[in-house]
């Protein structure tokens, strides 16, 4: 078959069909979105059950359930949502899996979109499960195939780890035929159930499989030598290609042991390779798995030369790694000179300070119209304002700064609850994005009327999961593959939960949404407002605003209070007009807010 | 052919992440290696981005270096300023004439540079700078600047016309096909018009 280009996340896809696939479920999250995104799209073509589940420990726990009844599963999620999913994972790798179970985990150095660099190879070595660490999109659909060969095997997990570096790479990818699996079906038995007495049995099981896996791992394709001079350098991940890259720049050949299967380590591989070097780097981003593998094989067997890494005080832990970077270290231990000094086109003159252009909420953002009426409204309060995971993040920036706290998913219902116990007289409100709000909002919300924490939720309904490209979830009655399926409105789910005071606004009528606020703040007790309005990436404007510049002022009230990036100054020679761009989505906020009536809708 | 290093930069939701699939398929259709490298998630948001394709015999990692870029797309002026140092010697950037303002100047907190252009083309011999956002226009929709930029740079290229035209065609949803291959052939005139 021909070449197609496809995306990491997409060559996983590809390769989870072609082993055989049977199930798949995720909750979206960058940098591993795409992946189910893709197994949706192709979904009907080659029979398998997609879906977006609410959360990650939903969708492990769901994928499992078809693993024990034989089918060939596949969960993905980003690194934290691993946190998410931990509880059924540790127990998991006790009980095990029929059929067969990878679990995708999309690790984020840098990082670009996450809030940890947490590295899911530590993770897998606590839980005892093994990884298979891809460093190209062609590898990730190899290695796909592989894992679930390898967890229906040995009746296992099996984690494969892309970074974005692979998630979001495009490379040329060759099909192969594609397998099918018939699940055989549930069938009843003891060692489905979770006992202690059974715990100790399967953990004595779990570790003969370690060394058994380590051992398959010294002989498979994924790990293995490439003989050259002196020194050598141990790698995984995408920090491989840095390194041939870097040494083709130097003109050098070093040994290298690439990894692709970092836990459980082949320890008979490195010491083969110890036996071929004088010394070592060890290059891998985030934590030092394979830098701590390899010393304690050097260790065992008594090996004199150097090791440098991270723990050697050489590389950094934290962030990406880069060509430039590992090219440095090298040629600094071979005592090279940096090869020669690059001259960019542009010289070598330091650049200018530019502006920084970070991310903002779109023109037309509702969430920006949510945030702008609950600031008016608790004008003088001496608010408190939690927020939590999605677009509406980016509400910290000025000039809205309306999000003063951030940890996890769903933590801002309830780090507002220890807030107002602190600082009862304080108004506390916490935002919540609707997809977060099912994700893991709604046991918060049970603690707040519970225990009678007075803090008012804002429920900012945009009907789609924004952030990660627009997926659905229960709320909007969508399923994965475009059937339609219940739609589960949060304003029953609040009122059922026991929230007294629920009310429903759309936040682009101001005056309307800062007096629904204002009720709330009065209310005695947990409140909830839902701002429902839909996220402007999701239809056409049939609007534009612009500035009636006979009557403008230039004030610059709606640009130094909203914060659209609709808005820019136009350079007139005498003074800097303001006007409205064609990014204007046509949401009316500015023109609700111009104390002259200038902005007019086109 | 030796390597091409290229990189597309600009501001999240201009349309860089099509762009760099129609180069991507542009490499595939030659037989060579090809790697692309894209962010997705918070940056698409109005950030500033930046999008990696390497295409040559064999391509090991997906980033670029400083001064290792043959060409840099700049689909706005900023930006382009902002990853000028990614330009290797003798290299080649081609300049979206389109100033987006980003927030802490529309909020008075920073100045945007001024005479961005005039700079550039001290600094660079192979600068090519275009209004792409007006030839998109005029083609029928604006969001096309994408593959004028592509034409533009198409026509810098030793690549057959041929071989682009088939790789927007793959890529492109169909319902939108027209006003793309339309943009392509206005972004490929227009540097022929700036040629002369």
């Amino acid at each position: 078959m021909s070449m197609k280009l496809l995306m990491g996340n997409e060559a996983i896809a590809r390769g989870a069909i072609e082993a055989g696939l049977n199930f798949a479920a995720a909750y979206p999250g960058t940098p591993s979105s795409e992946i189910i995104g893709t197994l949706a799209e192709w979904a009907e073509e080659f029979e398998y059950y997609v879906e977006w589940s609410v959360n990650e420990k939903v969708a492990l726990e769901v994928a499992a359930g078809a693993a024990y009844a034989g089918a060939y599963s596949l969960v993905a999620m980003k690194q934290v949502g691993l946190n998410v999913a931990s509880d059924p994972l540790m127990s998991l790798a006790y009980i095990g899996i029929k059929g067969a179970l990878v679990v995708v985990v999309a690790d984020d150095p840098g990082p670009h979109s996450s809030q940890t660099e947490q590295d899911t190879r530590t993770f897998a070595k606590f839980a005892k499960l093994p990884v298979f660490d891809p460093s190209s999109p062609e590898e990730a659909l190899m290695m796909t195939k592989d894992a679930f060969e390898l967890s229906h095997r040995y009746g296992i997990p099996v984690f494969l780890r892309p970074t974005t570096r692979v998630c979001h790479a495009t490379a040329g990818i060759r099909f192969s035929a594609v397998e099918k699996n018939q699940p055989e079906g549930f069938v009843k038995d003891s060692k489905w159930v979770i006992f202690p007495r059974l715990s100790y049995v399967r953990h004595q099981w779990l570790e003969e499989q370690q060394l058994k896996l380590s051992r398959e791992f010294d002989s498979n394709r994924w790990n293995y030598i490439q003989s050259g001079k002196k020194i050598g350098i141990l790698a995984g991940g995408v920090s491989v290609l840095y390194v041939r890259e870097a040494a083709a720049i130097l003109g050098i050949q070093p040994a290298i042991l690439k990894i692709g299967n970092p836990y459980p380590l082949p320890t008979g591989k490195i010491s083969e390779f110890l036996d071929q070097v004088e010394e070592v780097v060890v290059v891998e981003e985030l934590d030092p798995v394979l830098e701590e593998g390899l010393i304690a094989v050097a260790g065992q067997k008594g090996f004199t030369g150097k090791i440098h890494g991270k723990i050697s005080g050489l590389l950094p832990r934290a962030g990406e790694y880069s060509i430039a970077l590992i090219k440095k270290v090298l040629a600094n231990i071979l005592g090279m000179p940096d090869s020669e000094e690059i001259t960019p086109e542009s010289g070598n003159e330091k650049a200018p300070d530019l502006p920084v252009r970070p991310p903002v909420l779109c023109a037309g953002c509702s969430h920006r119209a949510s945030f702008y009426a609950v600031k008016r409204a608790t004008k003088n309060a001496n608010a408190i304002y939690t927020g939590d995971i999605g677009c509406y993040t980016l509400g910290n920036a000025p000039p809205l700064s309306m999000v003063d706290t951030c940890l996890c998913m769903g933590a801002g219902v309830t780090i507002a609850q220890g807030l107002k116990r602190v600082e009862p007289d304080r108004p506390i409100f916490a935002f919540i994005g609707d997809s977060t709000f099912f994700h893991t909002g709604i046991p918060g919300i049970i603690n707040a009327v519970y225990n009678n924490h007075p803090v008012k939720i804002v429920i900012l309904d945009n009907s789609t999961t924004a952030m990660t490209g627009h997926q659905p979830h229960p709320g909007t009655g969508k399923k994965a593959a475009g059937t339609a399926g219940e739609i589960i409105d949060p304003v029953q789910v609040v009122k059922a939960c026991g929230v007294k005071f629920v009310e429903t606004t759309n936040p682009l009528d101001l005056k309307s949404a800062e007096a629904v606020i204002r009720r709330a703040m009065e209310f005695q007790g947990p409140a909830a407002i839902v701002m429902r309005a839909p996220c402007a990436n999701t239809f056409k404007p049939v609007r534009r605003f612009r500035i009636d510049r006979e009557i403008c002022s230039d004030c610059g009230r709606c640009l130094r209070e909203l914060g659209c990036p609709a808005f820019y100054r136009e350079d007139s020679g005498v003074k800097a007009a303001l006007q409205i761009g064609p990014a204007c989505h046509g949401c009316g906020l500015c023109s609700q807010i111009c104390p002259l009536g200038a902005i007019k809708a086109e | 052919m030796d390597n091409l290093n290229i990189m597309i930069v600009g501001v999240g939701g201009q349309g860089t992440l099509l762009a760099s699939r129609v180069l991507g398929n542009v490499a595939l259709k030659q037989s060579l290696d090809v790697k692309v490298s894209e962010v997705h998630g918070m940056s698409q948001r109005g950030g500033s981005v930046v999008t990696y394709v390497k295409m040559g015999k064999k391509v090991y990692s997906p980033l670029i270096e400083k001064g290792e870029a043959d060409v840099i797309l700049a689909f706005e002026i900023l930006e382009a300023l902002r990853w000028v140092e990614y330009l290797k010697k003798g290299g080649t950037i081609v300049v979206n004439e389109q100033r987006i303002d980003p927030m802490p100047v529309i909020i008075g907190k920073a100045k945007y540079p001024e005479n961005i252009i005039a700079k550039l083309k001290q600094q660079i011999q192979n600068i090519i700078s275009v209004n792409a956002l007006k030839i998109a226009k005029e083609c029928g929709n604006i969001k096309a600047l994408n593959i004028v930029l592509l034409g533009l740079l198409a026509k810098s290229t030793d690549i057959a016309k041929d071989i682009w035209l088939e790789a927007i065609r793959e890529v492109v949803p169909a319902k939108i096909l027209d006003v793309n291959l339309k943009a392509f052939d206005a972004g490929y005139l227009s540097a022929s018009d700036l040629e002369k």
